[in-house]
């Protein structure tokens, strides 16, 4: 096992590489000029020497291959250069924001875990009843409406019926727990229904597909209660392949908030994205896309390890 | 012996009839109706609702099963009878099947009125179930050990440790050895057998008093299905629980059933101890059956006797005898569904004629059953069209171990093969599973390329074909798949599937020439022409097996490897099959590598049989001579695993079932293959591996004490 975790970590190292090669060169690629747009875009006459000179302060006019040794050895070394356009360092940027970002997300997890297994069992459970029929209207309605949307409904709602609305600044969790989840839920709950609804129809038809199966069967030959047969025999092979779905849901959420931390004027990663992106300020979205890329490796790697807790079958493969 | 069953009966120790919590064993006294029977089951009627109608599976099926005794429910598919005992133990599925009339007397109660909780409390306790498919009903995520403990959690409300000492005691029971290891073992890393043998010891756990079980040995090998047959029969008869056992397969019947109930289109045709239905049979169904099955213990037929015609539609049977349109013995009072005729002995047929039968095979046994005893004459000369020499096929996987090591493990699909078909001939080769025969037959059809030896076709290497000379080597060796389910494109019509081949090859000029090309074919396979506009799903199992010929035939080939052929088909199809098969060859000059399991069904066809065993050759024969005088131990055991549908020759066999499952092909033993299951085993066996020896003409076997 430790093993299996060892070569899957040794394995991030060439996938990363591959991100950041094809991540520098795409980059180069988009049009839009970061230094014309930083001193000229007021409209504010600057001289060409000016723009001459901060291109070479940012390093923007040595040749690309030298620009792509310095990045490809600046990450060696954990350094992800430094904005284009705050000079701060990227790390810190990011930093200061990918933990609301993250918490965000792993409460819209928690979430959608909570509404799906349940929500998804009794579907199945009470197929083409009218328990079923509502579990589905429900879920396609989270599949059908955008999160952002949600977002804006709920802040609405909020005003509207309690004539409140959630504070502007956002505190550390370990601060004032309170007053972060008081902001925080609610952008959780406006993605962790779109979330939620995603797994409660994988959750369904995997039941169901499970609840078929021979050894099912057997527990019931066996004389089991019927609620150990679907929670013993049952879940826990239904499980699988709800838990892909999460994993997979959650590593898009991390790149994905960008809209509804807009909504909710969260300064977290999705903002910090839109923002590099739109002034051209290619070290941010470089190490923002770094970022994204090893959460969605470690997402992935931790759903296969519980897929090795869960099936006995893959852990004697690994 | 006596002793251990002793134990085990205390061991369950039965807490009272439904009160739970005591634990005190009570005397484990069955109530039985006033016959004397455990389960006694009266006019059952089982409906299946689907959207294209009621499907009348269970048509008034009346048996029952005296305590200690197993009894055989014996059909074909479709027949009722799964139905049936899924309908003892109230596992239907719901909401589509549904009891709609009659009563299940067990142990002194209605199991058809019985409340659920009540049911539950009986399932796994009084009535155990086996299934059919080892594979797939074991839980694959829970531990081995905590699947038997359930039963005895719920049943017998024993707390964890008890439950895990029993649990134990009963992995030992069936067989198991090292059971505390195995206890936390996954169903993964058993065999099939051996998850058949844990599925038994569920089925034992809490003491049931009748087990059911639902073709037990169906997915298993011949040599596996030999022990835990012999295992059930042995448990059954120590620990005085009755069976059902239900099941196609006429020779276990034989040899272990003490009655037999025989189910046609959703009814007990006939019933009767399992001699005198043997023997006497008296429905024209079961004689037409136990005619139709090719057998081991009889001279081989010229053609096999074949039931034409298939069963009723369920969903709207005939009014009269459900068996009249197949029926030879035909007669006017047919169209009258016929009253249980009683022949005496115990012993009755729903047959109109059955009394007249019985008169008539008075002083003259087995009339019916008399047989043309002549063996196919086949000019025998030496003109091979397939020649493989020393092929081996060796698949390279590697396994992780370690950080960033991996293992190379070689798994010698195929080792070292040589033999030869004759042209016109049909060479048989039978073996277990993963003894290598569908790799060699890959191997020949080029589907794989061989790691070493060559094969020659019609005198030429198939190893150094150019492409284009394969090309057309290819169109002379065709393949006929084993699962006729699966090997027809459902998207296709049939005409489409088999024109596809004329068409990639060019055979024909035009279209038109195609379409009368298909309605030729399918005309020489015995399907009517018009059947080409149908898709797969519309035509019964032989009747896509008869397309799957067509296909091959297409193409005009001299050689046809045939992949188990049967082995999916009822046994009333399958001697349709054969037949077809055998005429085909008769009139096209063709040539079959015919690949089986069914030592009895290769016996049939062959003329030479191959035996194959771990990837190596252990015996080639003529196929009378391997029959009568099987050389290698490893024949000898599969002849004598082999059941035959004949109770006094079943009877009269001293039960030696092989022992010990196939070892891994990841580690195949050294020297011989077989020498880790083989009586004749000697320290010698593992030191060389043993080279064919000639022992007299045209007969090799791999085996130094010879």
């Amino acid at each position: 096992m430790l093993s299996y975790i060892a070569h899957r970590l040794g394995m991030i190292v060439p996938t990363l590489i591959g991100v950041a090669v094809l991540c520098f060169f795409m980059l180069r690629i988009m049009p839009g000029d970061i230094v014309e747009l930083k001193l000229r875009g007021d409209g504010v006459a600057v001289t060409e020497e000016v723009i001459q000179q901060e291109r070479a302060r940012l390093g923007l006019d040595k040749p690309l291959a030298s620009q792509f040794v310095d990045w490809m050895t600046g990450l060696a070394t954990l350094d992800l250069g430094r904005s284009l356009w705050t000079d701060k360092p990227v790390v810190e940027e990011i930093g200061t924001r990918v933990w609301v970002s993250l918490q965000v997300a792993f409460m819209a997890t928690i979430i959608a875990v909570l509404i799906a297994i349940p929500l998804g069992t009794l579907s199945a459970l009470y197929k083409d009843t009218w328990i079923d029929y509502v579990v589905r209207v429900v879920a396609i309605a989270g599949l059908a409406v955008p999160s952002f949307w949600l977002g804006m409904l709920v802040i609405m709602g909020l005003l509207l019926l309690f004539r409140w609305l959630p504070p502007i600044e956002t505190v550390s969790f370990f601060h004032d727990p309170i007053r972060n989840l008081s902001i925080l839920i609610w952008p959780a709950l406006a993605v962790g229904y779109r979330y939620a609804a995603v797994a409660t129809r994988m959750m369904r038809s995997s039941l169901l597909e499970v609840l078929k199966e021979d050894y099912i069967r057997t527990a019931r030959a066996k004389g089991l209660y019927e609620r150990l047969i679907v929670v013993r025999h049952g879940l826990r092979n239904a499980l699988l392949p709800v838990i892909t779905v999460i994993g997979v849901e959650f590593a898009f959420l991390i790149g994905g908030l960008v809209v509804t931390e807009q909504v909710f004027n969260i300064n977290g990663i999705g903002k910090l994205f839109v923002q590099a992106v739109g002034r051209g300020d290619f070290t941010m979205v470089q190490g923002l896309v770094m970022l994204v890329a090893v959460i969605f490796i470690l997402v992935n790697l931790a759903v296969d390890l519980l897929y090795g807790v869960l099936d006995p079958r893959i852990r004697s493969k690994a | 012996m006596r002793a251990q069953s002793d134990a085990v009966r205390s061991g369950a120790g039965r807490s009272g009839a439904g009160q739970g919590g005591t634990r005190a064993p009570t005397p484990n006294a069955p109530n039985l109706d006033a016959a004397g029977a455990l389960l006694s089951v009266r006019d059952l009627h089982v409906h299946f609702v689907t959207s294209r109608g009621v499907v009348k599976a269970v048509d008034g099926v009346s048996y029952d099963v005296k305590p200690g005794e197993m009894v055989a429910i014996v059909g074909e598919s479709g027949c009722g009878k799964s139905v049936t005992s899924l309908t003892v133990m109230r596992l239907l599925a719901k909401p589509a099947g549904r009891i709609v009339g009659g009563s299940i007397q067990f142990d002194g109660r209605d199991l058809v009125t019985l409340p659920e909780p009540e049911m539950r409390e009986l399932r796994g306790r009084d009535v155990a179930m086996i299934f059919q498919e080892p594979m797939t009903s074991l839980n694959p995520v829970l531990p081995i050990g905590l699947q038997i403990m359930e039963p005895l959690f719920v049943h017998l409300k024993m707390d964890k440790a008890t439950a895990r000492a029993r649990a134990r005691e009963l992995l030992e029971l069936v067989g198991i050895p090292d059971a505390e290891r195995r206890l936390d073992m996954h169903p993964h890393e058993f065999s099939g057998g051996m998850r058949q043998r844990v599925m038994i010891a569920i089925g034992l756990a809490c003491n049931p008093k009748l087990l059911i079980a639902d073709e037990p040995t169906t997915a298993l090998d011949v040599t596996i299905q030999a022990q835990i047959l012999e295992l059930m029969k042995d448990l059954s008869s120590r620990l005085g629980i009755a069976m059902v056992v239900i099941t196609h397969n006429l020779g276990i019947v034989a040899r272990y059933a003490d009655r037999v109930n025989v189910m046609y289109a959703g009814r007990i045709v006939e019933h009767g101890t399992a001699e005198e239905v043997f023997s006497r049979p008296r429905h024209p169904y079961t004689m037409g059956l136990l005619r139709a099955v090719p057998r081991l213990d009889k001279p081989r037929d010229a053609r096999l006797y074949t039931i034409e015609g298939m069963p009723p539609n369920l969903m709207n049977p005939p009014t009269g005898c459900r068996f009249a349109e197949r029926c030879e013995h035909r007669i006017d009072a047919c169209v009258q569904y016929p009253a249980v005729v009683d022949v005496g002995r115990g012993h009755t047929a729903a047959c109109h004629r059955a009394a007249e039968f019985e008169a008539a095979d008075r002083g003259h046994p087995n009339l019916r059953l008399v047989r043309n005893d002549q063996p196919t004459p086949r000019p025998h000369h030496d003109d091979p069209i397939l020649n493989v020499a020393g092929l081996s096929k060796h698949f390279h996987l590697s396994r992780r171990t370690g950080l960033f090591g991996r293992e190379k493990v070689v798994v010698k699909a195929v080792d070292d093969v040589s033999f030869n078909v004759q042209r016109g001939e049909t060479l048989g080769l039978v073996g277990e599973s993963g003894c290598g025969k569908t790799t060699l037959g890959r191997l020949i059809l080029r589907l794989e390329d061989p790691t070493s030896g060559s094969i020659q076709f019609d005198g030429r290497d198939l190893g150094s074909a150019t492409p284009s000379e394969m090309r057309a080597l290819r169109q002379k060796i065709q393949v006929i798949f084993q699962d006729p389910f699966s090997s027809l494109n459902p998207r296709m019509t049939i005409g489409q599937i088999i024109a596809e081949p004329l068409s990639v090859y060019r055979l024909e000029p035009n279209a038109r020439a195609v379409r009368d090309r298909v309605a030729e074919l399918l005309s020489q396979v015995g399907l009517h022409p018009y059947m080409s506009e149908r898709y797969p799903h519309e035509l019964s199992g032989g009747q896509r097996q008869r397309v799957g010929i067509a296909r091959a035939l297409a193409m005009k080939p001299s050689l046809i490897v045939c992949d188990e052929p049967v082995s999916a088909l009822d046994v009333s199809i399958q001697g349709q099959i054969i037949n077809l098969l055998e005429d085909l060859q008769e009139r096209l000059g063709l040539t079959y590598l015919f690949i089986a399991h069914d030592l009895a069904v290769v016996r049939h066809i062959s003329r030479r049989v191959v035996v194959m065993y771990l990837g190596r050759v252990m015996e080639i024969a003529d196929r009378d001579e391997l029959y009568a005088h099987p050389a290698h131990p490893y024949t000898q055991a599969l002849l004598a695993a082999a059941p035959v549908p004949d109770v006094v020759v079943e009877r009269a066999r001293a039960s030696r079932p092989l022992q010990g499952e196939l070892p891994s092909p990841l580690n195949p033993p050294s020297g011989c293959v077989f020498r880790t299951r083989c009586p004749k085993a000697t320290k010698a066996c593992a030191e060389v591996v043993p080279p064919p020896v000639e022992l007299r003409p045209g007969h090799l076997a791999a085996c130094i004490h010879l």
